[in-house]
């Protein structure tokens, strides 16, 4: 059994990813990493440059759409309700736990 | 290899249409799906539940599973002995493999498929839940997390590689943030690079302190004098005592800051902790006490609900 040590990164040190290591990384096909861009559900950092990169949160976006995909057989458009509506919910989630914090 | 009996985990029938398959799984997927269920050991479940769809929607492999045979869940069994020949050359032993591993195989074996020399590929990516104290949190940890991911083997089967891996947890994660080893996930093969290690955080709640975003906040309870007279108190914060001055005049549900008292993230500036005044009062008091606050109340013009009649007008 061998042990490796490796250095746990949170979404702001992740950096920006370029395309293609975000494709990589997502499990997706590349053309629907295009479709998530072009249905708003995933935003390039700029989108208008030559080369899109990506900000650390858009790896645990491409990620779920990878996940929501294969499960439930959804095509990309309807991924990209979920996700819309999964990002609601987290940020929602986030508020009540911030309120009850404030609350005690 | 162990005996799963993928029919029984979806509830259907073994001679179930394929429609009906699909229909068992959604129903399940839609009630334990980890994105989408706040049910307890959700995503155990639906492991399961995928495991056996991905098996029995595709009818080659849904084949070669019934070749199997029926045995009792978990029992362990071998494969009739023609099995390999027909279904899956080049699997190798099948003594320490997994069911879903070898059904995840099908169609990818190298050698199944024609045209140029067979591409790079990237490892398995691991996840797996972090269960961190509040002190952990705030102050950074280096854990070791058992992992039983699935690698690539030599031939480009998956296999269950137990690993041991020691992760540095940054300062300052709080509950539900996802971070990302990267590299630390299985090895590629022929070539490919490795795997990221995906993981979720879960923070104990703390007695005393209680985390929002990047602020800390805790109650500090006064007696009503404390409160009018001002005061000073020493406070635990976690790294250690602070000395907080409590001006006079405090009301309850005032916050009163310690600056750069929270959570640390990276090089960014702290957070900052945050004390709630609770007034307390004394559910017992002496006949003395009390001749004090009879007098305390005959002499003070103080009206705390001035504004109720005022504000009440219609």
């Amino acid at each position: 059994m061998t042990v490796v040590v490796g250095q746990a990164l949170t979404v702001d040190e992740q950096g920006t990813l370029s395309y293609s290591e975000l494709v990589a990384a997502s499990g997706l096909p590349a053309e629907v990493v295009q479709e998530l861009v072009r249905y708003g559900a995933l935003v390039p950092l700029e989108p208008e440059a030559p080369a899109w990169t990506f900000s650390g949160h858009a790896l645990f976006v491409v990620r779920k759409a990878q996940r929501l995909r294969t499960d439930f057989e959804l095509d990309t458009h309807a991924v990209a309700v979920v996700l819309s509506y999964a990002e609601r919910i987290e940020a929602l989630e986030a508020q009540l736990r911030e309120l009850r914090a404030q609350l005690g | 290899m162990k005996y799963k009996d993928y029919y029984a985990i979806l509830g259907v029938k073994k001679d179930a249409i394929a429609d009906d398959i699909k229909s068992a799984y959604r129903r399940l997927a839609r009630k334990y799906h980890p994105d989408v269920s706040k049910e307890k050991n959700a995503e155990e479940k639906f492991k399961e539940m995928g495991e056996a769809y991905e098996t029995l929607k595709d009818p080659e492999k849904r084949a070669a599973y019934d070749q199997l045979g029926s045995h009792a869940a978990g029992q362990e069994f071998r494969p009739p002995p023609d099995w390999e020949q027909q279904f899956a050359q080049g699997a190798g032993a099948f003594d320490d493999i997994d069911l879903a591993d070898l059904f995840a195989a099908f169609g990818q074996r190298p050698g199944r498929r024609g045209g140029g020399p067979p591409p790079p590929m990237r490892g398995h990516d691991f996840e797996a839940g972090v269960s961190l104290s509040f002190a952990q949190a705030f102050n950074g940890a280096e854990i070791q997390l058992q992992m039983n991911g699935l690698e690539w083997d030599e031939n480009g089967n998956g296999r269950r590689v137990p690993r041991t891996i020691s992760v540095r947890i940054p300062r300052g994660v709080t509950s539900g943030e996802r971070l990302r080893v990267p590299g630390k996930g299985g090895a590629g093969f022929r070539g490919g690079p490795a795997g990221d290690l995906y993981l979720e955080i879960e923070v104990a709640d703390h007695p005393l302190f209680r985390v929002s975003g990047k602020d800390l906040f805790m109650d500090l309870p006064l007696t009503p004098w404390e409160a009018v007279l001002g005061t000073e108190v020493s406070l635990p914060t976690p790294a250690g005592e602070v000395s907080l001055k409590v001006p006079t005049g405090t009301r309850a549900g005032q916050k009163l800051r310690l600056g750069g008292r929270g959570l640390q993230r990276g090089s960014a500036s702290a957070g900052h902790l945050y004390a709630i005044v609770r007034i307390e009062v004394p559910s017992v008091v002496d006949e003395a006490q009390r001749d004090l606050y009879r007098k305390l109340a005959a002499t003070s013009n103080f009206d705390p609900r001035a504004h109720l009649e005022r504000e009440a007008k219609l």
